[in-house]
């Protein structure tokens, strides 16, 4: 439901039908609403039963690079006489992106569950969940939450009484977006700097602590307990016509639109539908200029490729753009879109781990430029200089955040060209020289 | 494991620092121990609890984390420097981190900053107030885009801050 919204008729509530819900956060609520009851079916499989049902399922990571998330556990090696683990990735700091946030608050056994599941799945004993630092309230009711399923046995060392051990640790963030790139996650688990790996090895042969290891995200696992309870042709089912984008999504829809929340609706709705309709359209007076889908990562779309998208996977691909994290930043014409650029590429620039030359120096060229075009000191050369630094900057590292700092800013040019030469002729940002 | 009353690594000693892993805090940490397959991997936990305990974490307490994890100090350091929310420098009674990432900016986060530092009193990003009630710190994205502007005061995680609302919001912090 479009939390804190009362649910819209067009959504499709499996995740986020407890958002609000102050019941559903214990365990007893939980139980009562249906739940464990998938981990007690899935201890009664082999985990390559699991494994399966999850493949058949079609479902996708819901971090943002959208692998198949049965075939990812596949990848775990069998019989490999090593511990294994699994990561729960709940480092949501993408711009734009508020969903995980409300699972962790609301639903935390829902993220339990899935998490037994998936471990039991990969064969893992333990399963870490990386929160964020910032989040100081899901922290708390996770905590809550995990004390209370080991004391009902639903974690622990017989879990359900099914001799499978499964244990479960939070692990606090302390302030860094790149700790959510899964390699740069496993280091600071470790105790490290969160620097990104070089890949291979891949996690499931080497990850964390050197061991084998899956990694997916809070929303990925929280849907794996109602694959399991209503099967995989059920949520293959939920499709609206491209079989290769399956199940509900949360969309975090957030910036100048009416009604910004969280709506969860069956991949391939039309994006037109989704901002205007359900997160209420545009402020009154004001028109759609652009939006940015994947959290603040992918190309800006402009008003027409917006409007003509169907969100999922490929849909938003066709029209320029990526899913991503699916947090939609909508901006409407009152908004300043170089000042908006700029302010991404200083998130970039000082979220940068500082470890690949193209990055490091590109994020940071890159935010100087752009301020010097919004104190009208740019000189027409600045655009094709922005462009040839972002062409350095884009496949060229350990991690992406040099190539996610590069899409908004060739998009921006590419798409927004007037904006960038009102600067050029001489304007001045009133939002910077207020800053 | 080594005393925590042991004396900290030369050239990093601080006049006056009192141990933070003593009693139940390094029971705390030691709890901790089982859940990871190295000593290292509690470097992060131990640094939060530091921070509960102090405040910030300075040099001597950098460490004395050290001695008890059995890292060096240069490595602590190392990391520290890494995690924007870890204060290397005493703040204020209360830390305020405001959200400015374009979806708030985008909403009027700028207007909200403004207020917080009139306000407090701190005048500029990153200042501790005179009376040492306050600091304010701008941050990137805290996962909250639907509910602008949200700021976090110490571990409460506020939302939907508009400036009105920014007297008696900073009322119930002394």
């Amino acid at each position: 439901m479009g939390y804190p919204h009362p649910p819209h008729p067009r959504e499709t509530v499996v995740l986020s039908k407890y958002f609000g819900d102050q019941a559903a956060r214990t365990f007893e609520g939980w139980t009562g609403r249906g739940g464990y009851a998938a981990l007690r079916r899935a201890l009664g499989m082999t985990p390559g039963e699991v494994v399966e049902i999850v493949k058949a399922s079609g479902l996708r990571g819901r971090g943002g690079a959208g692998f198949p998330t049965g075939l990812k556990w596949s990848f775990m090696p069998k019989n490999s006489g090593k511990p294994h683990y699994l990561v729960c990735n709940a480092d949501e700091s993408e711009p734009g992106t508020f969903k995980d946030r409300e699972i962790l608050r609301w639903t935390p056994h829902q993220l339990i569950e899935g998490c037994a599941i998936a471990a039991y799945s990969i064969g893992a004993e333990r399963c870490y969940i990386y929160i964020r630092g910032e989040f100081t309230e899901p922290w708390r009711v996770m905590e809550t939450a995990v004390a209370e399923a080991y004391a009902a046995n639903a974690l622990g060392e017989n879990v359900f009484g099914s001799g499978r051990r499964i244990e479960m640790v939070l692990h606090r963030g302390a302030g860094a977006y790149i700790c959510g790139e899964e390699t740069a996650m496993m280091n600071s688990i470790e105790g490290r700097r969160g620097n990104p790996r070089i890949k291979p090895p891949f996690p499931a042969q080497a990850g964390l602590f050197g061991m084998p290891t899956t990694i997916n995200n809070v929303e990925t696992l929280a849907a794996v307990p109602h694959i399991l309870n209503q099967g995989a042709d059920w949520y293959k089912g939920l499709c609206l016509g491209n079989p290769k984008s399956t199940g509900t999504k949360l969309f975090s829809v957030c910036g100048q639109v009416a009604k910004p929340g969280n709506y969860e609706v069956t991949l391939g709705f039309p994006m037109r539908d989704l901002i205007h309709d359900l997160a209420g359209g545009m402020r009154p007076g004001r028109t759609l200029r652009a939006v940015i889908p994947g959290g603040s990562s992918v190309p800006i779309m402009n008003r027409e490729e917006a409007e003509s998208a169907l969100c999922d996977y490929e849909g938003i691909v066709e029209k320029g753009s990526m899913l991503g994290s699916a947090g939609f930043i909508v901006i409407d014409d009152s908004a300043d879109l170089v000042y908006e650029i700029y302010r991404l590429a200083k998130f970039y620039a000082h979220e940068s781990c500082a470890q690949c030359t193209q990055c490091r120096e590109g994020t940071a060229w890159t935010t100087r430029i752009l301020e010097r075009i919004l104190r009208g000191q740019g000189k027409p050369a600045d655009l094709d200089l922005l462009l040839d630094l972002a062409d350095h900057m884009t496949g060229k590292t350990i991690c992406v955040l040099s190539d996610s700092c590069a899409a908004p800013v060739v998009s921006g040019i590419r798409k927004f060209r007037e904006d960038f030469d009102r600067y050029l002729s001489g304007a001045v940002s009133p939002a910077l020289v207020g800053a | 494991m080594s005393s925590p009353a042991a004396p900290a690594a030369a050239g990093h000693s601080e006049q006056g620092h009192q141990p933070v892993f003593a009693g139940e805090t390094l029971r705390r940490l030691e709890a901790l121990f089982p859940s990871y397959p190295t000593k290292q991997a509690c470097l992060l936990p131990a640094l939060w609890m530091v921070q509960e305990a102090r405040g910030w974490i300075s040099p001597a307490a950098m460490a004395e984390v050290a001695e008890v994890l059995g890292l060096t100090p240069a490595y602590v350091k190392g990391v520290v420097t890494f995690y924007t929310m870890y204060h290397q420098h005493p703040v204020g009674r209360h830390f305020i981190q405001v959200c400015t990432t374009s979806p708030c900016h985008l909403r009027g986060a700028a207007e909200v900053t403004r207020a917080l530092l009139q306000h407090t009193g701190c005048e500029e990003l990153g200042r501790t107030s005179q009376d040492g009630r306050f600091t304010v710190a701008e941050v990137e994205c805290l996962g909250a885009c639907g509910f602008v502007t949200p700021v976090l005061i110490d571990d409460d995680f506020i939302e939907s801050v508009t400036p009105d609302a920014v007297p008696g919001l900073l009322a119930r912090y002394d």
